[in-house]
């Protein structure tokens, strides 16, 4: 197996000390972009309080004098550490403290964390587009040493000695002069009573120094989740709650006319049942609050008995036009139009296609997919008398949750407190607080409190999709087997005029800005489903059109498909890249990109491939995505009867400079490899007249055990701010495995999910 | 209805509709947390438990069916020595992205090892084929199988 525990420093230092300076992600715009949004992340003594009672808020078992918002310590040492972000299994309730515990210079195994209620003392609170990572790793280290700072200054005054003789280890403040030491939890009493000092002129540690930084860390409540421990949010309990199901239409935006309430009421524990009316159409595009019928019982069960009771009658059985085979017909007639509107034109595509020394076409189309968590989408809620209204949410994005809930329910947001649960799996799902708005509306209504779960059925048949899409390539070489020109007919869907959540291609997307003449257009398909952000969104689907189409073109250019990428991304330089949702992005590397291409073609033995047996195949994908340098290598053959077999997956990485946690780091990418795997094998939704067909596992499926290749990974050390793990290793390998298996058998994947009977022999 | 059942070696009587599924008597009338819902239809193993030793749906076994049968939970699984040892495998290899398939493949995992001391790469496929996880840990699950059956860890398997 991959190595768990080690780093290949296979690189070390920027190729020129220019390019270091300006390919860090600067420390102040992310203190700036990291801090604004949630009104300053101040270090200050008052103890954050709930905006409805006045309580301190999640600080109740936090044991101690609290330091900072963030750390409390107690006179046993005890170091409690506040989780600011959602912990969706991206390891973050582990990776925030361990940044902060680091400068702090605590010992860890005195450390317990403990998760952050939303409130704004905190900054940005959310799990996702990898970005907990380059947000916090400089914030979150400066609490931490802070917090340091603030115990080595009540040591000085105690011993009245200047803090300069001062000095720190695991937890003690040591004064070497005189040979004392106190510990944190001596100190702390007296530290809380010191001034904060200023974020930005604390002193943090060389790196060389860490000791938490870096180290293999299990998971902070992995032995509670093994104790059967109630963390999630599906096992929420509160008094007096009862058990809520809501069905929604089947087909998306209709309205209820009727159902047959009284009949489901009188189910066995029905206590109550009733219609509930969203908002509009436009709540299905938004994931608010949409028609449905509550049911609520004593039991979840019950809930469900009744359920297959229920009748209801809506204002529509059936969506014209909205039906996979309609979309693919569509886009086949839509390719051949001139497109709706061109995205971005480099040179003159057109005419270097009319002097190409050869041209390439591919057309290449994927499926919806549904997020599928494991822990299907639930909350529980509790509308109080006094028009409070109290959450525990499995959200990935409990902010804009609180709106909505507040928006729906009318009342002001300060009125609405937001627990954040673990949560089972969030795949970019939990973006969105459907879930949430449905159990703070069936509370009121219900007047109890109450756990809304939803079914495996009504979690796949009412998510934001990763939207399909189709994309008509086509690719111009030079005489010498250059890239001269290159199109994309993107058909994708949409609304109106507008794209899709999550359907849109990026103008900057490779290999635009690396080929004279280009063309991107796009034309849409009206869809009435909605669509939202998958892990990776974009680079999910984006990755396997293009990176496959690039090893067609390689191979028709008689290339090395390493090669041909390496001389297309070119020489070393910085090349900008546009801001994204208000945020600066960093340059892209090309220097990056070719270390993780050299990287895994010398660990896979790219070079020796026409040495693997005849019928086994190697392919290779590179992406840049949420700041990460990922390039795969696939080593695939093809059982008889078309199943493609997997027999190993290489990654080389690109992180920047430090691998925070190493047990998580190799976990992400091994995990994200064989989630792509998944998608590529297994997954498709289809739509029938609006209604989406699959309800379960067994017709959407995951990567099981006895397919799961060895996964090895490595990492290329680079000068540059550490970076986000959830999301960029994902793309690359699903065109990794499509030219893998190219190579192995000579067909051409071009649409997904891959289906074995165009790779069955002839 | 009342059912008196037996979970984690303690008698539990539970009141309930006959068919009601084990998965929410443990967790809703005794309150056992740790076995999950995924599917509802055996799908996804998350919600896996020990009848009479024998890894069991609970999300598709009537709590009428369990009769005497002696129903063992994650809560549970520790009490074993070979369910000791898988989570103690489980934690030094840091198994776990969200957690939440986790006690259906650590029950899985321990019902294997409790008949195949020395499973092989092949035994770890059929055996644990049936536990979806989500996050796809199963590099680790894989690694942590062996870890607890006391053999090296590396993945063997022809590649």
């Amino acid at each position: 197996m991959a190595r768990l525990d080690a780093i290949d420093r296979t690189a070390h230092g920027p190729s020129d000390a220019e390019g270091a300076g300006a390919n860090q992600l600067s420390r102040r715009a992310f203190l700036t972009t990291g801090l604004a949004a949630g009104g300053g992340l101040l270090l200050t003594l008052n103890v954050a309080c709930s905006p409805s009672t006045g309580q301190p808020m999640s600080v109740g078992s936090k044991a101690g004098v609290e330091l900072n918002p963030f750390i409390s310590i107690a006179p046993d040492g005890i170091v409690t550490i506040v989780a600011k972000n959602p912990e969706i299994g991206q390891g973050i309730k582990t990776t925030l403290p361990m940044l902060i515990a680091d400068e702090l210079d605590a010992d860890w195994s005195q450390v317990r964390t403990e998760q952050a209620l939303l409130d704004p003392i905190y900054g940005e609170q959310f799990a996702g587009g990898s970005m907990a990572t380059p947000l916090n790793w400089d914030p979150m280290r400066r609490v931490g040493a802070a917090g340091r700072q603030m115990l080595i200054l009540a040591a000085a005054h105690t011993w009245e000695a200047p803090a300069a003789e001062c000095e720190t280890s695991q937890g003690k403040v040591h004064h070497r002069p005189s040979g004392r030491t106190l510990t944190y939890g001596a100190l702390a009493a007296k530290a809380a009573t010191l001034p904060a000092p200023d974020l930005d002129s604390v002193k943090l540690k060389d790196p060389k120094d860490y000791r938490i930084i870096g180290r293999f860390t299990g998971g902070v409540d992995s032995a509670l989740v093994l104790d059967g421990t109630p963390l999630f949010g599906i096992d929420t309990v509160l008094p007096r709650m009862l058990y809520a199901t809501f069905e929604k239409a089947p087909v998306f935006g209709s309205r209820v006319v009727s159902a047959n309430i009284a009949a489901v009421k009188a189910m066995p524990g029905v206590r109550d049942a009733f219609i509930v009316h969203g908002p509009g159409p436009d709540a299905v595009f938004e994931m608010g609050l949409v028609d449905g019928v509550a049911i609520v019982a004593d039991s979840w069960w019950q809930t469900q008995k009744a359920l297959e009771k229920l009748r209801v009658v809506w204002d529509r059985d059936s969506a014209p036009g909205q039906s996979t085979v309609e979309f693919e017909r569509q886009a086949a007639h839509l390719s051949r139009q001139k497109p709706q509107s061109v995205l971005r034109s480099d040179g003159n595509a057109d005419e270097a296609f009319a002097h190409a020394h050869k041209v390439v076409e591919g057309a290449y189309a994927y499926p919806f997919l549904a997020h599928v968590d494991l822990e299907p989408q639930n909350c529980t809620a509790y509308c109080k008398r006094d028009g409070s209204i109290e959450i525990w949410a499995p959200t990935q994005n409990p902010a804009p949750g609180r709106a909505l809930v507040a928006q729906a329910l009318g009342v002001s947001e300060s009125k609405v407190t937001v627990h954040m649960t673990r949560v089972g799996g969030g795949f970019g799902r939990r973006l969105k607080n459907d879930f949430m708005v449905e159990a703070a509306m069936i509370s009121k209504l219900a007047g109890r409190p109450v756990k809304l779960l939803w079914n495996r059925r009504q979690d796949i048949q009412h998510d934001a999709y990763r939207p399909g899409g189709f994309h008509y390539f086509k690719a111009g070489l030079s005489a010498q087997g250059q890239l001269a020109a290159f199109s994309d007919h993107f058909v994708t869907f949409g609304q109106g005029s507008e794209v899709a959540s999550s359907a849109d291609l990026p103008t900057r997307h490779f290999p635009a800005g690396f080929v004279p003449n280009l063309l991107y257009a796009q034309s849409l398909i009206e869809l009435g489903a909605p669509t939202g952000p998958l892990r990776n969104p974009g680079g999910n689907a984006l990755a396997f059109a293009f990176e496959s189409f690039i090893d067609e073109v390689a191979l028709a250019a008689g290339r090395d498909p390493l090669d041909f990428r390496l001389e297309l991304y070119g020489p070393s330089r910085l090349i900008p890249m546009p801001g994204r949702k208000g945020r600066p992005q960093p340059p892209l590397d090309t220097d990056r990109v070719r270390g993780v291409l050299e990287l895994v073609a010398e660990k896979s033995g790219w070079r020796n491939r026409h040495e693997l047996p005849r019928g086994t195949g190697m392919g290779l994908a590179f992406y840049y995505s949420h700041y990460g340098y990922f390039a795969e290598v696939v080593k695939a053959s093809v059982a008889p009867d078309g199943t493609p077999k997997v027999h190993k997956v290489w990654a080389a990485g690109d992180v920047g400079r430090q691998i925070i946690n190493p047990a998580g780091a190799y976990n992400q990418a091994q995990g994200a490899i064989l989630d792509g795997l998944g998608a590529a094998l297994h997954q498709a939704i289809t739509i029938e007249g609006g209604r989406v067909v699959q309800e379960n596992f067994n017709t959407f499926g995951l990567l099981r055990m006895r397919e799961a290749p060895p996964v090895e990974v490595h990492f290329r050390i680079t000068d540059n701010s550490p970076t986000g793990m959830g999301e960029p290793p994902l793309p690359p390998v699903l065109p990794a495995l499509c030219s893998a298996l190219y190579a192995a058998t000579g067909k051409r994947i071009r649409k997904l999910p891959i289906d074995p009977k165009e790779l069955r022999r002839a | 209805m009342a059912f008196t059942i037996t979970v984690n070696g303690r008698q539990r009587t539970v009141h309930a509709e006959g068919d009601t599924p084990l998965l929410w008597v443990l967790r809703d009338e005794i309150g056992l947390k740790g076995t999950k819902f995924g599917c509802g239809m055996s799908f996804c193993g998350a919600c896996t438990v020990h009848l009479d030793g024998v890894p069991t749906r609970s999300c598709i076994t009537p709590v009428s069916r369990v009769g005497n049968a002696s129903i063992v939970t994650i809560e549970g699984i520790g009490d074993s020595e070979v369910g000791k040892r898988v989570k103690a495998a489980w934690l030094t290899l840091d198994v776990m992205q969200c957690g939440y398939c986790q006690s259906g493949q650590v029950m899985t995992a321990t019902a294997l090892l409790s008949k195949n001391s020395k499973p092989t790469d092949q035994d770890i496929d059929e055996a644990m084929s049936g536990n979806l996880c989500r996050c796809a840990t199963y590099t680790r699950i894989r690694a942590a199988i062996k870890q607890a059956a006391g053999l090296p860890t590396d993945d063997t398997r022809e590649v």
